[in-house]
């Protein structure tokens, strides 16, 4: 392998600040993405011989991890880190004065240490959580194999220093999520939901892969640094193409971060592990795409600053449609799916409008409060063995640590202070307030109240009133309700990291030292925005303690509350389910595919056969008697010979190709001869 | 050294054959030795391919190494020049390598009439003709080694293949699946063919005008850079278009392409692989090789209609795929999208695109060769291949459903395994093609064949869903399976190393391949067509 040194990337811009290259930390940062594939392998062939069926491997793996990624973070913190390291795996060929490379490595700065820090710490607090969590599956293994492929690709996804690592650790999560979500794939509907999960994404991914297509073939590379450098000297080759590339990359993110109208993916989802709901379908492969919006940012702000203009309306009609579907639900796992969708949809807006820090502050508060909301989820459904609401009620008092946790992961959803979700929705809002994006702000306002509102109609229904569904739901292991303490604590502490004010340092924390961009640091408190915001999650709250705390209304009182046109539209998923399997899929699998078919076998085989037929029939009428049997026999492709065994039928077939072969030679002779005579 | 340099290309070539004529003295009822003679010479072929690769310069991957020209058939200048470059190596190890493995699937697994003998002597010759092909630089030597692996095919296809009787439409009688296969495929290759051969001695006589006729490939070559206006016009039109229909078919090119479904679907399981992972590529390979270098002029007129065709195959192929009920034809057909990506590659008549052919031949035949020793492999023990009737793979079988989920991933272009780099690099090089082809046609081209990635993960998902997933069907209920066996293990695991291996570090490839292709397209078609661009 051909190392090329790692470099240190120049640091640019105003407010430039001394960078370090991380030192040997920084260097060996790669190791990172190894371990868990190591794990995976391990688990693969020793998993089942293990006391723990492999999660040994698994844990461990994440642990170091963890303590590495750790170590990164508070290097990052304290020296500001941009190291970036390519090792050259293959050269195909030259674009202008450059030769076109794919290579693998990793990037150390703030932004990619932030996600190390988010990836490893829900990873190995779920992967605990799922060893009481998945006792007496009938695969462990294979669950703890999975999910450690999912860290891997995560891992080398958050890393890439180039769109190729980046693609490659992006498809990795989508078949870890493909494999998870089917799980239990001895039912259908499980393996169906796999599927579609990867379909939705793949199509997705026609953008990301096109718009690399695109920069890759524009500029001769797939580095980032390089790609920022040529949008920072506005490149007359890249300008030209600089939005088509911008928007077909958000459409692949678009997939990954489920925004609207490619959201219907996630919900599906639910249908794997609640492990696996928390991990990846709510705290981390989900922000991939947020992700990769941020590390394309400076691109961007650069050169593609109409395609910001679709990402903040995109955002925007994401959080304030989706959350709505969270109102209809009954499955408690669906909840939480649509409310994952409406929340990356602030990202996203946030990430449009030029809230950098804000949208990457909302996924790091978001990935806890999230996780938990989904590990207690995951803990009530162990107790009562289903995910449906309406077998729930009353729960706090049999589980008490589920529920005072889930409480303050609620609290966090709705916006409350001074509990995370607070700092880093109104950072968003505050955003929107500062850029101009008014319209936008205030969906985020009412999406805020929608939000609190169907997060306490699921926490009231859960854990309050009477007790609906069968046996003695009991509390959960201890190996389960650790992990929701210490998420908790997230929940309520992550705001504090960036209080307006206070502590100021995150935007310098997740910088994206790709290229050096001035980060503006938080906007400050912005009372138009705050107040309402506030207001708007209480007043959630407040409702949906009317509407939904035990005795206060009657399910029959609550059903009449129901928005007409509206609710049975949510209930229908806005039509989008039907429309993409009625128009697409259906169309495609069922007279598309069968008509292809039809072609295949009667019209191009047709005149292949009718071919063979006439040449056969004038072969006979020309050489009748000199070789009728053979001719005969392939007509119909059978005669003797297709019951004759073994060796007969070998010397009679022999004895047909040398017919052919014969013609063959005669007829290439007539051609040579034509050929020389006409020259 | 010296003699392996002389000698070693030429071993690699004929050392099959001679092992099958020795095969064909020993009596056919000492199975075993036959056996350990057809492993023997196989893997001494491979490793004396090793040998080629280890001795190889890379540094000048772009010139013909351990090159022979000995006078042949001196009448017409016909000669026997062999040699190999960066474009032909991975190939010729590509071939080594899967026979090999064939043979060593093959030690237990015999479809009847058994027959070993007659099996591996067939398999030997058919090794002769591909890895010659790979090698030859003569236009009638490759002719030869082209159309050599017609026979034992043949054979094998009509003597191991399906015996089910069907109807095949538009025949009066119903038909033995293997004699129409076999049948269809030879003739529709002959077909081919003959257009091929008169395309190359039309060069021969052409060539003539300046100097003595030639069937030299170099040679041509050269005459194709010194005095273009000779292959150029109608001329060349007309060869390239023969030459054309010849590669096509074997390709197979959309529509050239029904004999592939039958072939592959009636053949026995060795002979699918040989099919699918190497005999295919004979075609792909021909284009690269011949066509584009001699008739460069040509080929830009061509482009066009070979990217089109080419994308049909891609959506067409994919879509045909999600019609099968036979598991092996749906692995037949998806043949049929990926060669397409090759083509596209090889269409846009770049570096990039010409390398996305070559890297996308070596992981298609890894990949597909894979995938039909699993499909012969899972139709050995349900004696099915009907996917209606198959299920819950995973609960009966859980290695070899693992594999089959692995390797399916890997067919659907999973970035990080084999299978990604040419398709990715195909919608590269069609991103931007040679100066002068129409853009409007390449970029269409490019998001149709990015939309086909869609339709291949459709149907492969849906394979496995159907195949892999769900609980058994009631009638294997009393039923006994033994997974894979160690003659399995042994023959899959090396390829599906392979395939992490070039999907990791696909250098393993472009190390022999790019700076031929970069010499190949800057002779014939002029520096990098997104010079023009510039850089950032």
């Amino acid at each position: 392998m051909l190392a090329a040194p790692g470099y240190v990337m120049a640091s640019v811009g105003e407010e430039a600040h001394v960078l370090s290259d991380g030192g040997a930390l920084a260097q060996y940062a790669g190791i990172l993405m190894v371990l868990p594939f190591l794990a995976m392998l391990l688990i693969i062939f020793l998993g089942k011989r293990m006391r723990y069926d492999g999660a040994e491997f698994a844990i461990g793996a994440m642990a170091i991890n963890w303590l590495y990624a750790v170590a990164l973070f508070v290097l990052n913190i304290t020296q500001g880190v941009a190291r970036d390291v390519q090792y050259e795996i293959g050269r195909i060929g030259v674009v202008g004065e450059h030769e076109l490379a794919f290579e693998l490595g990793w990037v150390v700065d703030g932004l990619s240490t932030m996600m190390f820090v988010v990836v490893t710490t829900v990873s190995l607090l779920v992967f605990i959580y799922a060893v009481g969590y998945m006792k007496g599956d009938v695969r462990v293994p294979n669950f703890f194999a999975n999910l450690s492929l999912f860290a891997g690709s995560m891992l080398v996804l958050v890393a890439a220093p180039n769109l190729i690592q980046l693609i490659i650790g992006w498809e990795g999560v989508g078949v870890a999520s493909y494999l998870l979500i089917g799980h239990y794939w001895e039912k259908h509907e499980n393996s169906s939901a796999a599927m579609k999960a990867f379909y939705v994404n793949r199509t997705a991914d026609v953008g990301l892969t096109l718009g690399t297509v695109i920069l890759g073939i524009t500029l001769g590379t797939f580095r980032f640094t390089e790609i920022f450098e040529a949008a920072e000297a506005h490149l007359p080759a890249l300008t030209g193409v600089a939005v088509a590339a911008g928007l077909l990359i958000f459409f692949g993110a678009m997939g990954k971060s489920a925004q609207f109208p490619l959201h219907v993916w996630l919900p599906d989802a639910m249908a794997g592990p609640t492990p696996v709901s928390a991990l990846m379908h709510a705290a981390t492969m989900v922000t991939a795409g947020v992700y990769l919006i941020a590390r394309m940012f400076p691109f961007y702000e650069d050169i593609a600053a109409e395609a910001r203009t679709w990402i903040l309306w995109i955002g925007a009609i994401t959080l304030f449609v989706t959350g709505l579907l969270a109102l209809v639900q009954n499955d408690i796992k669906r909840v939480l799916a649509y409310s994952t969708v409406s929340q990356l949809g602030y990202m996203v807006a946030a990430l449009g409008a030029g809230g950098y820090t804000a949208g990457l502050f909302h996924l790091w508060t978001h990935a806890f409060f999230k996780a938990l909301l989904f590990l207690g989820a995951g803990s009530v459904i162990h107790a009562v063995h289903s995910n449906y609401m309406s077998d729930m009620g009353g729960l706090r008092k049999s589980m008490p640590t589920t529920y005072r946790t889930f409480v303050l992961g609620a609290l966090a959803l709705a916006g409350i202070p001074p509990l995370a979700g607070f700092f880093s929705k109104d950072e968003i809002l505050a955003t929107f307030s500062h850029e101009g994006a008014t319209l936008v702000m205030w969906l985020g306002i009412v999406a805020a109240f929608v939000t609190a509102f169907y997060t306490f109609r699921m926490v009231f229904l859960t854990f309050h009133g009477p007790y609906r569904g069968h046996g003695h739901p009991h509390e959960s292991p201890r190996v389960m309700t650790v992990p929701l303490i210490a998420l908790a604590v997230g929940a309520v502490a992550a705001g504090w990291v960036n209080i307006p004010g206070v502590f100021t340092g995150f935007h310098h924390w997740v910088e994206n030292r790709s290229v050096f961009v001035a980060q503006e640091a938080a906007t400050g408190f912005d009372l138009a925005a705050l107040i309402p915001g506030v207001i708007a999650g209480l007043a959630g709250i407040l409702l949906a303690y009317l509407v939904f705390y035990p005795e206060r209304k009657s399910q029959a009182e609550r059903d009449r509350l129901e928005i007409p046109v509206l609710y049975p539209l949510l209930r229908r998923k806005y039509f989008l389910d039907d429309l993409y399997w009625y128009g697409v899929a259906s169309p495609l699998k069922g007279p598309i595919a069968r008509g292809v078919d039809w072609i295949n076998t009667y019209v191009i085989d047709g005149i292949v056969n009718g071919v063979a037929g006439v040449s056969f029939f004038l072969a006979q009428f020309v050489y009748k008697g000199l070789d009728q049997r053979g001719i005969d026999g392939l007509i119909g492709g059978v005669s003797a010979a297709a019951d004759a065994a073994g060796s007969s039928l070998r010397r009679l077939q022999s004895g047909r190709v040398q017919h052919y072969a014969t013609g063959f030679v005669l007829g290439t002779l007539i051609l040579v001869a034509a050929i020389a005579f006409f020259r | 050294m010296e003699l392996f340099d002389q000698w070693g290309l030429t071993l690699v070539i004929f050392l099959p054959i001679l092992g099958g004529l020795l095969l064909a003295a020993i009596p056919r009822s000492q199975e075993e030795t036959i056996k350990r003679l057809g492993l023997l010479v196989t893997a001494g072929t491979f490793l004396l391919s090793l040998g080629l690769l280890v001795g190889f310069d890379f540094g000048s991957a772009s010139e013909f190494q351990y090159e022979v020209n000995a006078p042949w058939i001196t009448a017409i200048n016909a000669n026997y020049h062999v040699g190999i470059d960066g474009i032909s190596l991975p190939l010729l190890i590509l071939s080594t390598f899967i026979t090999l493995l064939c043979v060593v699937y093959s030690w237990n697994h015999w479809e009847e009439p058994r027959n070993p003998k007659s099996f591996l002597i067939l398999m030997l010759i058919l090794e002769t003709g591909m890895n010659g092909t790979f090698a030859a630089l003569d236009l009638v030597l490759f002719f030869i080694f082209f159309e050599i692996v017609l026979l034992p095919m043949y054979f094998m296809i009509g003597i191991w293949g399906d015996k089910t009787v069907r109807k095949i439409p538009g025949f009066a009688r119903e038909t033995e699946t293997r004699l129409y296969a076999a049948i269809k495929f030879f003739l529709f290759t002959l077909f081919g063919s003959a257009f091929m051969l008169l395309g190359f001695l039309a060069l021969y006589f052409r060539s003539g005008v300046s100097q003595a006729r030639t069937f030299d490939i170099p040679e041509l070559i050269g005459i194709a850079s010194n005095t273009p206006e000779l292959f150029a016009g109608q001329f060349g039109w007309l060869v390239f278009g023969a030459m054309f229909l010849g590669f096509a078919v074997k390709v197979p090119m959309w529509p050239l392409h029904t004999w592939l479904p039958d072939a592959h679907t009636a053949a026995p399981t060795v002979g699918s692989v040989l099919l699918a992972a190497i005999m295919l590529k004979l075609g792909s390979y021909g284009f690269i090789r011949i066509a584009l270098p001699v008739l460069p002029e040509a080929a830009r007129d061509w482009a066009p209609a070979i990217a089109i065709l080419a994308v049909i195959g891609i959506i067409y192929g994919s879509l045909a795929c999600l019609a099968q009920t036979d598991m092996k034809r749906l692995i037949a057909f998806s043949s049929v999208g990926h060669m397409g990506f090759v083509m596209l590659g090889i269409a846009s008549l770049t570096d990039i695109g010409i390398n996305a052919a070559i890297i996308g031949m070596v992981a298609h035949g890894l990949i597909t060769g894979l995938l039909f020793f699993l499909a012969g492999s899972m139709s050995h023990r349900y004696h099915t291949r009907e996917m209606g009737r198959l299920g819950g793979n995973m609960k009966l079988m859980p290695i070899l459903g693992g594999i089959l989920a692995f390797t399916a991933f890997a067919s659907l272009g999973l970035p990080g395994l084999a299978g990604f780099w040419g398709e990715f690099m195909s919608l590269l090089g069609a991103y931007n093609p040679a100066s002068g082809l129409s853009l409007t046609v390449f970029r269409t081209a490019m998001v149709l064949g990015a939309i086909g990635t869609v339709l291949t993960a459709g149907y492969m998902l849906w394979m496995l869903q159907k195949v892999n997933l769900g609980e058994p069907k009631a009638e294997w209920n009393d039923h006994h399976f033994n997974d894979v066996d160690r003659f399995e293990l042994a023959a899959w695991v090396p390829i599906i190393i392979l395939i992490v291996i070039v999907g990791l570090y696909p250098r393993i490839v472009f190390g022999a391949s790019t700076d031929a292709v970069i010499e190949l397209v800057g002779n014939a078609f002029g520096s990098s067509p997104t010079a023009a661009l510039g850089g950032g």
